[in-house]
């Protein structure tokens, strides 16, 4: 290593000296060199984000055939008709009911862990947070068949508890239902952990002045607990108001949309329009109608993630 | 409450010690009770799920029993079944080559946008970092669409390659914006020692600052390892003959013929993709939390 460190130290400036080629000096700043090692991944960006992002709504104003230019005409197709309306509530429906949950569980479960020993910490949490890990393709297939209507896990509970079977992906609120039962079963755990290493950075002083005062848990939790943590909550409730909106593996694979359409979410009827259908025109446009709700919650994040860059310093 | 244990402080003080312990331990004991229901609702899927694939078809369609446990023995032939006669190994190395491409390359083009970034500021360096992070939010339904269109034109449609052209897309945003957050946290008198040394950059970042932030890469590269094994819009979106499938898609799509389902093997075939995510998370548990709760911290 210190050889190479020496030839480096001796060579480059004896070339310097025999050719002051000015676009080697250039190559040779730090800002040029800095730019491209930036370059593979403004490409990636540029290419396959960017450049998509305007070809879709380039695409979105074709007709199926892509041959003609037709305007607004896919939006406004789009919005005559009832299903969207439907795919828009679900959307909401799904995504606020489910990150309510997910935050809720998340919070209880962080709170509950945080209470036990140290040592006993580290088991529970692994434990806690394996939905996440499971790919939630594969997992929703589990889900899947824990609510098969005849043979499976949850029927057979209930009717050995005496209550009659749901058919839970064929009635069209159940299958509501279930899919978020799903998204929150997924998402609680990453909410646990963004939680947990939050009340863990709450310093301990301040608790231990709330009960010299003699502050009730409660009243510790409302004062500095929530405070405290004001900032992560949002970060994370709106990060995964994001995913959750977005979501399309549970909805694709329990009930592709179905029964009567009221499952489906954006993601999902964007796929059968654009894909099973064919006509990627009016797919792009009903993904597109993501744009202004995922817009506003980015900037409430970004502006989240410096405010708390700044308070860590 | 304040102001009656401030006027009467030393009297009150050996009862409540004694109540607050016991306090304490009725919490414990309550966390402990509700912790074990929670636990009961997460890890029952995935139990059920190995319940299903140890099981012979013969006990799932007899319906007798609580399918919650098994009755009839334990046995593989779902699994020997799900690797002999299916395509799920072909599945399986399908999405192994994607998986270790794309790590690869979000490695390579993370680490050195993020050193540049983290190190070197330049002019619109600060832009691009929260250009970084916004590309971070976009989910990928959002443009799968024009996505497909694009993939097609360029012959890559129905190909595996072209999963490895488009998960970076997911992988190199996050993985850069938690590097940027490492590598700033190396003091910089460790690049003054090197430059005065004589290092270039290209030295300083391999011999001091990969070694350095270590931890973070093995984040990065988890979270890029575990995002591009589970991704499944752009697999049901661009892929169709079972021959350049991956798990995910190819688990719950081609395993399924007709209206029989094969629930034994499905759940074999399930577990078994669920397995090198799980693997990982259960030997690198610190770095797999590390990296998710990276992205919300200052970057």
């Amino acid at each position: 290593m210190a050889d190479t460190v020496q030839t480096w130290g001796s060579t480059v400036p004896e070339k310097a000296v025999a050719k002051p080629n000015k676009m080697q000096k250039f190559l040779r700043q730090r800002s040029t060199i800095a730019f491209l090692m930036c370059l593979p991944l403004i490409l990636i960006i540029v290419c396959l984000v960017i450049y998509p992002a305007f070809y879709s709504i380039y695409l979105s104003m074709l007709n199926k055939a892509q041959t003609r230019f037709i305007g607004l005409g896919n939006f406004t197709f789009l919005m005559s008709r009832d299903t969207f309306w439907q795919v828009v509530a679900q959307s909401t429906i799904f995504a606020l009911s489910a990150v309510f949950f997910k935050a809720l569980i998340g919070l209880v479960t962080a709170h509950l862990v945080n209470n036990l020993p140290a040592k006993g910490q580290r088991k529970w949490r692994g434990m806690l947070l394996v939905p996440w890990v499971i790919p939630l393709a594969l997992s929703t297939l589990g889900w899947w068949w824990m609510f098969d209507p005849t043979n499976s896990a949850f029927n057979y509970t209930l009717r050995s508890l005496g209550f009659d079977g749901i058919p839970w992906l064929s009635d069209p609120y159940w299958a509501r239902f279930s899919v978020i039962l799903v998204n929150v079963w997924y998402g609680a755990p990453f909410f646990l952990i963004m939680y947990l290493a939050a009340l863990k950075s709450v310093p301990e002083q301040l608790y231990e002045a709330a009960s010299i005062d003699g502050a009730s848990a409660w009243q510790k939790f409302i004062h500095i607990t929530l405070p405290m943590m004001r900032n992560i909550i949002a970060i994370t409730v709106l990060f995964s108001l994001i995913v959750t909106f977005a979501n399309f593996d549970i909805v694709q694979i329990m009930t592709a949309g179905g029964p009567r359409n009221m499952t489906h979410m954006f993601a999902t009827y964007a796929f059968l329009l654009g894909i099973r259908s064919g006509d990627l025109p009016l797919g792009a446009a009903t993904s597109l109608f993501m744009f202004p709700i995922l817009a506003v919650a980015a900037i409430f994040i970004l502006r989240g993630v410096r405010k708390r860059g700044r308070e860590i310093g | 409450m304040s102001v009656a244990t401030a006027s009467v402080p030393t009297s009150r003080a050996m009862p409540t010690g004694a109540s607050l312990r016991r306090n304490r331990r009725w919490a414990l004991w309550a966390s402990y009770f509700f912790l074990i229901l929670f636990a009961i609702f997460f890890l029952a899927p995935p139990y059920y799920m190995v319940v299903t694939a140890l099981k012979t078809d013969g006990e799932m369609a007899k319906l007798a029993t609580n399918p919650w446990f098994i009755y009839d023995g334990v046995t593989l032939d779902q699994f020997r079944i799900l690797l002999y006669n299916t395509d799920f190994l072909i599945f399986f190395k399908n999405t192994i080559i994607v998986t270790v491409c794309v790590v690869a390359i979000t490695m390579v083009v993370s680490v050195l946008a993020a050193f540049a970034l983290g190190r070197m500021r330049f002019w619109g360096s600060s832009i691009l970092a929260t250009g970084i992070f916004l590309t971070y939010l976009v989910p990928d339904t959002l443009l799968f669409i024009p996505m497909f269109q694009i993939v097609k034109s360029i012959g890559l449609l129905n190909s595996y390659w072209g999963m490895v052209l488009v998960y970076p897309t997911l992988t190199v945003p996050f993985c850069t914006w938690i590097m940027i957050g490492y590598f700033q946290s190396i003091p910089k008198e460790l690049d003054e020692a090197a430059l005065i040394d004589g290092a270039g950059h290209m030295q300083m970042l391999l011999k001091i600052f990969i070694p350095v932030a270590l931890p973070g890469i093995i984040a990065a590269m988890i979270f890029a390892f575990t995002v591009s094994w589970a991704a499944f819009v752009y697999p049901m979106a661009f892929l169709y003959s079972s021959d350049q499938q991956v798990l995910t898609v190819g688990t719950v799509t081609s395993l399924i013929r007709g209206d029989v389902y094969k629930w034994g093997m499905l759940m074999a075939g399930a577990l078994l993709a669920a397995a090198p995510p799980l693997v990982i998370y259960a030997f690198l548990m610190d770095y797999y939390i590390a990296g998710l709760t990276a992205g919300a911290t200052k970057g």
